[in-house]
């Protein structure tokens, strides 16, 4: 047995050895800061470090719950990701039905190229952008605004019109690339189907209606419930970015706070609190979507 | 022919829209070109949207002769460089044995890697982690706690399962160690998957921002995503003033200046879009069929 285990090693070594390095790397730099979790059960300081630093149980919990901010922050991490859903969601969808039906390969083509774009700008440059676009006094909107007679809209200081902006910003951003998913389940469709339809003489949105969008069914519950499993996670460089003092009502998010109460405020154990809160609940929604899917789709997402 | 005509109008429609729709995802970036180009008076005024006026270059001259400015390119280009590198490394070092399905020990490893898809510690332990290793402000905090995403391991890990066996085996008989198989066949096959995962890796570590501001405190250090967020911040801190009826834009860059510094950190990102575009739909695909 020993030898059989031994010429197994011989064997394989470099295998094993090929993966030292990263298997190195999860431990360190994935399960280091699930280690560091406990920081959030302790008063966590400087000096005595995270070993020594004294246990507080619960304390920090009690803390955070009792905070005005946090349920501020979640309210807002989910008013964001539900009205990003009722906007961002469809958008790729119709765009994806439009360039499916679209009669030039070449013009097809290059509109993909185009609005995939703003994939690959970062928000910081999209944070650029948004001021030089939705600027109150020489932003492009405003003066288009303004030439027309009307008041110059708050877009970056006003919450309202601060959501507008945010949502807008996402859509395009997102829509293009959203596409591509959309495209490509578009190009499992049975042509057959659309000249079915037509001999029975059905029209373009017909065909879209009854053909098109139930051949994307599948696509769009998977996608709709992966988001819905997304709803309390929110990415820290949009709503950081293009938000600012002025709009933090709306604008203050779970990832937001955990970065303004840690890194800038030095209170760690509340902002591990609220940063492990964040992540338990987007664990248990992951499941649960992952549930709903088996049911619903009758496939899993993970 | 009453469809026909229906149909017709159809795609005149439906054309329309989408050249809409292009234009709508471009003017942005037109608009920035414009201002760039423009003079400050022309700015200010509220005369410009999609066409330079008063066109100068001087933002550009000034962007280009700002020393610190340079210095942050060459640092974020260094970092990504370093960062792509390393990623690949490692990527590619992990997929081999991983796409073994018959390797003992094989599913321990994948079941530690795949339960960080889904749960991590947060940021404040990761930045507890990044300081006790004594990596804060230096070029390591970017480009080591993220050298592997699961996410592309398993596109990796996935790919070179698709290499039919017969070709390693064939080396195997010939003598060729696991290493010199990885070398000399894996990854020769697997150009267009390493080429696709580097350039996502890469515009990812270029566009990445919340780490640099985490980690990174002296100024000549700052990449080129830092250095630009302050030219926004500075924005938004004349937003806010003029909301409070303070008139305080003399004391601030001029915006051509700003605008010409978002040019100069997208046109590197449009550079290599192409190969981007070339790969992407592939390499989204392969995630959407495993993930």
């Amino acid at each position: 047995m020993t030898l059989k285990g031994t010429s197994y090693l011989r064997r394989y070594w470099q295998l094993y050895a090929l993966l030292i390095l990263p298997v190195s790397y999860f431990i360190i730099f994935k399960y280091g800061p699930m280690y560091g979790i406990i920081i959030a059960f302790k008063d966590f300081n400087f000096f005595q470090g995270i070993g020594g630093s004294e246990w507080i149980g619960f304390d920090g919990f009690r803390e955070v719950f009792a905070m005005p901010d946090f349920y501020k922050t979640l309210r807002n991490t989910f008013m964001l990701n539900f009205f990003d859903l009722l906007v961002s969601f469809p958008a790729p969808l119709i765009l994806a039905i439009m360039l499916y039906e679209l009669k030039f390969a070449w013009f097809k083509k290059l509109s993909q190229t185009i609005l995939y774009i703003p994939h690959f700008i970062s928000w910081v440059i999209i944070g650029g952008i948004v001021y030089q676009v939705f600027g109150t006094q020489s932003g492009m909107i405003n003066n288009i605004v303004v030439s027309l007679g009307f008041e110059a809209i708050p877009f970056l200081t006003d919450k309202k019109d601060w959501l507008i902006t945010y949502l807008a910003v996402g859509v395009w951003q997102s829509a293009g690339w959203g596409t591509i998913i959309y495209l490509a389940a578009l190009t499992g469709i049975n042509r057959e189907l659309f000249e079915a339809a037509e001999v029975d003489g059905a029209g373009r949105m017909r065909k879209i209606w009854s053909i098109t969008l139930p051949s994307l069914k599948p696509t769009i519950v998977t996608l709709l419930i992966i988001n819905l499993g997304h709803m309390i996670s929110i990415g820290f460089e949009r709503p950081y970015i293009i938000g600012n003092t002025a709009v933090r009502d709306y604008s203050d998010v779970l990832s937001t706070f955990v970065y303004r109460m840690g890194i800038e405020s030095g209170q760690y154990t509340l902002a591990t609190v609220v940063g492990l809160f964040q992540a338990v609940v987007g664990l248990i929604f992951v499941l649960g979507a992952n549930y709903a899917s088996k049911k619903l789709a009758d496939q899993s997402i993970l | 022919m009453r469809e026909q005509q229906a149909s017709r109008t159809f795609d005149v429609v439906n054309t329309t829209a989408i050249f809409l729709f292009v234009l709508l995802c471009l003017a942005p970036f037109i608009h920035i070109v414009a201002v760039s180009l423009s003079s400050a008076r022309a700015i200010m005024s509220g005369e410009v949207s999609l066409i330079p006026v008063e066109l100068n270059w001087n933002a550009y001259k000034q962007v280009f002769s700002d020393m610190s400015m340079m210095r942050s390119l060459g640092f974020t280009v260094m970092m990504t460089v370093l960062f792509t590198v390393m990623c690949m490394f490692m990527s590619i070092t992990a997929a081999y044995p991983l796409a073994k399905t018959k390797l003992k020990g094989r599913k321990p490893v994948m079941f530690i890697i795949v339960i960080t898809m889904f749960f991590s510690g947060g940021i404040i332990p990761e930045y507890m982690l990044v300081r006790n290793l004594g990596l804060l402000d230096s070029v390591w905090a970017l480009v080591l706690p993220g050298l592997i995403s699961p996410f592309y391991l398993i596109i990796l890990i996935t790919f070179f399962q698709n290499i039919p066996d017969s070709l390693e085996e064939s080396a195997e008989i010939d003598g060729s160690s696991h290493f010199r198989t990885l070398v000399s066949i894996i990854i020769p096959l697997s150009l267009p998957v390493i080429a696709t995962l580097s350039l996502f890796y890469a515009v990812g570590r270029w566009n990445g921002f919340t780490d640099t501001l985490m980690y990174i405190t002296s100024p000549e250090m700052y990449p080129l995503q830092l250095k630009l967020y302050q030219l926004v911040q500075n924005n938004m801190v004349s937003e806010l003033m003029q909301m409070e009826g303070a008139t305080g834009q003399s004391m601030l860059q001029p915006e051509s200046l700003k605008a010409a510094s978002v040019i100069f950190a997208t046109v590197p990102i449009l550079i290599v879009y192409p190969w981007l575009q070339r790969y992407f739909v592939s390499g989204v695909m392969l995630g959407a069929v495993k993930g």
